[in-house]
């Protein structure tokens, strides 16, 4: 009978880590930031239909990086999640430090006890009614969050691209050059993002129930130019 | 965070999400025959050359007694679409309330909204598993309306108990009254009537329907309680607010009392 090999717990997490991180930094990164009205996300996304950001309640939205099956699955349950709670005890319940917990659990979960840790990043963003209310909360691959202001980056080359950004950044921007910074930061090596292969939605502070829309192609030409 | 294997997923299903939760409000058959619980009666809606008219009256019963003054039996379900409902109102709010969720939980899910057709279909699912209550008294029988951004105009539906789906062309009218709201609609109904022509019909049915049945009730001046109307074009849907309804209700009591 033969027996496993012996690998110590740090270098089996270790190389668990090195696998999501490479994973992750595979795909194109994702900048969130506050504007003078709300929450613009921004990402680098080449498909119009396989999206990044979602809804996931009246103030909440979500953003994934890495693997599109698995953060896809994620925002599934979140939404899920919302609409449950919501549907059971009131809309004013729902909140997005719940939700950020639940999927630091997931993430935690699989990447100490499966084969295979999940290979995303995500973003659980709120809108509140004041821009001090405002909530990001960016969690790892391993299920660490981290309770982000202002702005937040997600995916590979995350550093230059802060660097790039902290630059920029002005939390009283209009939505407008919001989505300019943002597209600015992450077109690294001053090659130029194309604006169609840009994916941008807000989470707007007004009265309204739904806060979360998506910026039609033409507005983010229009927002470029 | 409920996650499911691949054969127990309820997809953008609410209702089926619920069930593998163990929420589902639905399917428990009731061991009474008869409690007085409150009803709500006559609705109206209609089709005009932009889009459609819904309109429902406020008043709820229990018996001969008046329970509610001011319920709202006509809903908005999402931007383009209302739901007007007559039954008992415990389960009519339930469903209308599962039903707004249903669209918006498939819209998010899944990326895109649900056709107006598929939002039909899935109310008439929701009125059927309502039938055991419905056996017992605790009938819900609604109507759905909505400008259907495919084809470019309204589009209306009538339901049964039994969660029959009848599309109509022209007008329909549901609940106690709805014999009275019909025939004035009948009467008034035209092809090319405006949204504001619509306002001002769905507004006579009404009154009409609340002289001649006492569980519809009519315009309530005193109180300053007036019928909830409302349109849905391709602009979505717009309730009519009240101080245009005080005009048109003022004009309909001159024009009944110069008979």
């Amino acid at each position: 009978m033969s027996m496993p090999f012996y690998v110590a717990p740090e270098q089996m997490m270790k190389d668990r880590a090195d696998y999501a991180r490479k994973g992750i930094a595979r795909g194109r990164a994702l900048i969130a930031l506050q504007y003078i009205d709300g929450i613009a996300l921004v990402a680098e996304n080449p498909s119009n239909t396989l999206r990044k950001i979602s809804e996931i309640y009246d103030r909440i939205a979500f953003a994934g990086v890495g693997k599109y099956n698995e953060f896809d699955q994620l925002r599934v349950a979140g939404v899920r999640a919302a609409d449950l709670k919501g549907y059971q005890f009131s809309r004013l319940d729902v909140d997005a430090r719940g939700l950020a917990n639940q999927y630091a659990q997931i993430l935690g979960q699989t990447f100490t006890h499966e084969m295979k840790p999940l290979e995303v990043e995500i973003l659980v963003a709120e809108v509140g009614l004041t821009q001090e209310q405002d909530q990001l909360f960016h969690i790892m691959y391993d299920g660490t969050v981290i309770d982000e202001h202002q702005f937040t980056v997600l995916g590979g080359d995350m550093e230059a691209i802060r660097t790039r950004l902290v630059e920029r950044f002005v939390p009283q921007a209009s939505l407008q050059d919001a989505v300019k910074f943002a597209h600015q930061a992450l077109s690294l090596n001053d090659q130029q993002i194309a604006s169609s292969e840009l994916e941008v939605a807000v989470l707007v502070r007004n009265n309204s129930r739904r806060c979360f829309s998506r910026l039609s192609e033409a507005t983010i030409v229009q927002y470029l130019a | 965070m409920p996650m499911f294997s691949f054969e127990q997923d309820p997809g953008a299903n609410f209702g089926e999400l619920l069930k593998r939760v163990g929420l589902s409000p639905f399917g428990d058959s009731l061991p009474v025959n008869e409690i007085l619980v409150p009803h709500a009666t006559t609705c109206v809606a209609l089709r005009c050359a932009n889009g459609v008219v819904m309109a429902g009256d406020r008043r709820a019963t229990s018996g001969n007694l008046i329970s509610h003054r001011e319920m709202e039996k006509v809903v908005q379900a999402d931007q383009f679409s209302g739901v007007a409902i007559a039954g008992a109102a415990g389960p009519a709010m339930e469903m209308v309330k599962l039903f707004q969720l249903q669209i918006e939980h498939y819209e998010k899910v899944e990326g895109q909204s649900l056709s107006l057709e598929g939002k039909a279909n899935q109310l008439s699912m929701f009125v059927r598993s309502n039938l055991p209550a419905a056996m017992q008294g605790f009938m819900v029988v609604p109507i759905f309306a909505g400008y259907d951004t495919l084809l470019n105009h309204g589009r209306l539906w009538n339901y049964d108990a039994t969660g029959g789906r009848y599309e109509e062309h022209d007008f329909v009218a549901t609940g106690s009254g709805m014999l009275h709201a019909g025939t004035v609609l009948r009467m008034g109904w035209r092809r090319d009537m405006t949204v504001d022509d619509g306002v001002v019909l769905t507004a006579r049915a009404l009154w009409e329907a609340s002289v001649a049945d006492s569980a519809t009730g009519g315009p309530d001046a005193l109180r300053g309680i007036y019928p909830v109307i409302a349109s849905i074009t391709s602009d979505g849907f717009a309730r009519i607010d009240d101080a245009r309804l005080k005009n048109t209700y003022d004009e309909i009591a001159k024009g009944v009392g110069q008979q």
